[in-house]
């Protein structure tokens, strides 16, 4: 903090604080906090019939949200929902799977190409996810080898394409994810004590004994944070699955989407982002109580 | 370190895994073709008519606007609120109240964060038709997540800045306006470029937030290609798509430069 001459009084110094504050604040909470906010009264208000908003207070969106809709108890809703938290799920283990590799591969490289590796690992992910998902999409197309090599080893049906497909969605999403877990992955990978893992196999650790008590508790902060930047928008994600998922395949990104613009239900589509805002928050609280002193970007 | 080879071809795969969507997208956009995947030819043809059909010009154009604009206001308030949040004594129950306010549009999912744009649109609107779904919008919106991370990229340059330099403008008389003009801003330069850099190709590459703000006349070309991915992809998107890869590539390694030294 700065205490100028003519700056005595706290009072003072937050009245200049303020100026360099309140712009930015004021900012973020009329069109985040306040709107976000109110979407949690939106949620229990109805929809009229031609879209527009009726301020009556219901239950009912909620409802609808667990499965029970005019015709009684359908599991849809409930599947999107869990199919949301085990998409993000296997994503996020796959990435990390595919990421500590990646991480030590790129780590061991001589310091003067290191850098080079890393950019590799982003430069893909600077272009727009929605380009790289139509990438796959052709890729996955039923006149491309991948999937001809499919048909010919009779996995799929001749002229059937690999997507949309479940398979199809984790590629995409694997493709828009990796990077944010490598990343930090990395830089935990790079500050590595490697006494540590030499103690480990002088004392004849196996292999898998010296990764999980040697090497994993080192990497442990890095991967919190690469967990927690994959799994929260996976969850949230609408490109991939809309684009590569096909209707049966729905995610909680789709719903919501849905819900503002073909069927304009904005109570309803309200209720499904406080669910999946409330996943989120479980996702970070989790977080919180992991990785404490890791900081976040 | 010495590692199993295994970990190494691993590492390539996955390497090949990540580039492999680029590199169709960048050979089709030369195939002669019109529709589907076989190769039956070189041309330049599809980048000539990039430049050439007015609706990939128009979301060219809106799509400089809003990350130029938007990266504009987002700095400004991003610096001023890293400042205040570094250099200003709050209590602490205040500090962390701002420390929320900074990461809450890191951590919300942005579909969320796009339907309280929405919303917010929605009962604004009642006010003013300045809040039609637009330009303007997607401005405030863009700016709205650009914010903390130019504000997070500031600070953590007025972090290692430390505390040495305010204090010897200080003993040396300089009045507070000088200071933050003279000793401040100069210093935070390379800090502030970085967080617009970064700003700016947030904003290059969101979709969601531009898809639930944007109204008629305001498409970008992310949105652009969304759109034509819906109604079949032409040997034109593909040479877009190569073109705005080879831009951010360039404007990121610009910016690694500018923030190098």
């Amino acid at each position: 903090m700065v205490w100028f001459g003519e700056l005595t009084t706290p009072a003072q110094l937050y009245r200049r604080g303020l100026w360099f504050l309140l712009p930015a604040v004021v900012w973020i909470l009329g069109l985040l906090v306040i709107p976000g906010l109110s979407l949690v009264a939106l949620s229990f208000a109805e929809r009229g019939q031609y879209g527009e908003v009726v301020w009556n207070f219901t239950l009912e969106n909620y409802a609808r949200l667990l499965g029970f809709g005019l015709f009684g108890w359908s599991p849809d809703t409930v599947l999107i929902l869990l199919r949301s938290l085990w998409v993000a799920f296997v994503t996020t283990l796959i990435c990390v799977l595919l990421a500590y590799p990646l991480a030590f591969f790129i780590a061991s490289r001589p310091p003067r190409t290191r850098y080079l590796w890393l950019a590799l690992v982003i430069i893909p992910f600077w272009t727009n996810l929605v380009i790289r998902t139509y990438a796959w999409q052709m890729l996955l197309a039923p006149d491309f080898p991948f999937a001809k090599l499919a048909q010919t080893l009779g996995l799929l049906a001749p002229d059937a394409g690999l997507y949309p497909s479940p398979l199809a969605v984790y590629i995409g999403m694997i493709t828009a994810f990796l990077p944010f877990v490598v990343m930090p992955l990395f830089s935990s990978v790079e500050r590595l004590d490697w006494s540590l893992v030499e103690a480990a196999q002088d004392l004849y650790a196996s292999r898998v004994r010296t990764f999980f008590q040697a090497v994993w508790p080192q990497t442990l902060p890095g991967l919190t944070v690469g967990v927690i930047l994959t799994f929260i928008p996976a969850m949230g994600m609408f490109v991939v699955p809309d684009l590569l998922g096909g209707a049966k395949y729905l995610l909680v990104g789709n719903l919501i989407q849905q819900q503002f613009y073909a069927s304009r239900d904005w109570p309803y589509g309200a209720a499904v982002s406080l669910g999946l805002m409330v996943m989120t928050l479980v996702g970070l609280a989790l977080y919180r109580r992991r990785g404490k002193d890791v900081d976040l970007v | 370190m010495r590692l199993n080879p295994l970990i190494g071809i691993t590492a390539i795969a996955t390497l090949a895994f990540l580039y492999l969507p680029m590199l169709a997208v960048a050979v089709l956009s030369f195939n002669k073709t019109r529709y589907g995947l076989t190769w039956s030819g070189f041309t330049w043809d599809w980048y000539g008519r990039l430049f050439s059909n007015p609706e990939i010009l128009e979301a060219a154009r809106n799509t400089f606007l809003l990350a130029a604009l938007s990266t504009l206001v987002a700095t400004v308030l991003g610096t001023l609120f890293a400042i205040a949040l570094e250099r200003y004594p709050w209590p602490r129950k205040s500090q962390g109240f701002l420390e929320n306010i900074l990461y809450l549009p890191v951590v919300t999912p942005d579909i969320i964060f796009a339907v309280a744009l929405v919303v917010a649109f929605g009962a604004f609107r009642m006010v003013s038709s300045l809040f039609e779904p637009g330009l303007f919008t997607m401005i405030l919106g863009h700016v709205t997540f650009q914010i903390a991370f130019v504000a997070l990229t500031v600070r953590s340059r007025l972090k290692s800045l430390g505390h040495d330099l305010d204090e010897a403008a200080r003993d040396l008389y300089a009045s507070y306006g000088y200071y933050v003009r003279r000793v401040l801003l100069p210093l935070l330069m390379p800090g502030i470029v970085a967080g617009a850099m970064l700003a700016f190709t947030l904003s290059l590459d969101d979709f969601v937030i531009s898809f639930f703000t944007a109204g008629p006349t305001s498409q970008t070309l992310p949105l652009l290609i969304y759109a034509s991915v819906r109604r079949g992809v032409t040997p034109e998107i593909h040479a877009l798509s190569t073109l705005i890869f080879l831009l951010t590539v360039l404007l990121v390694l610009a910016s690694e430069r500018l923030t190098r030294r």
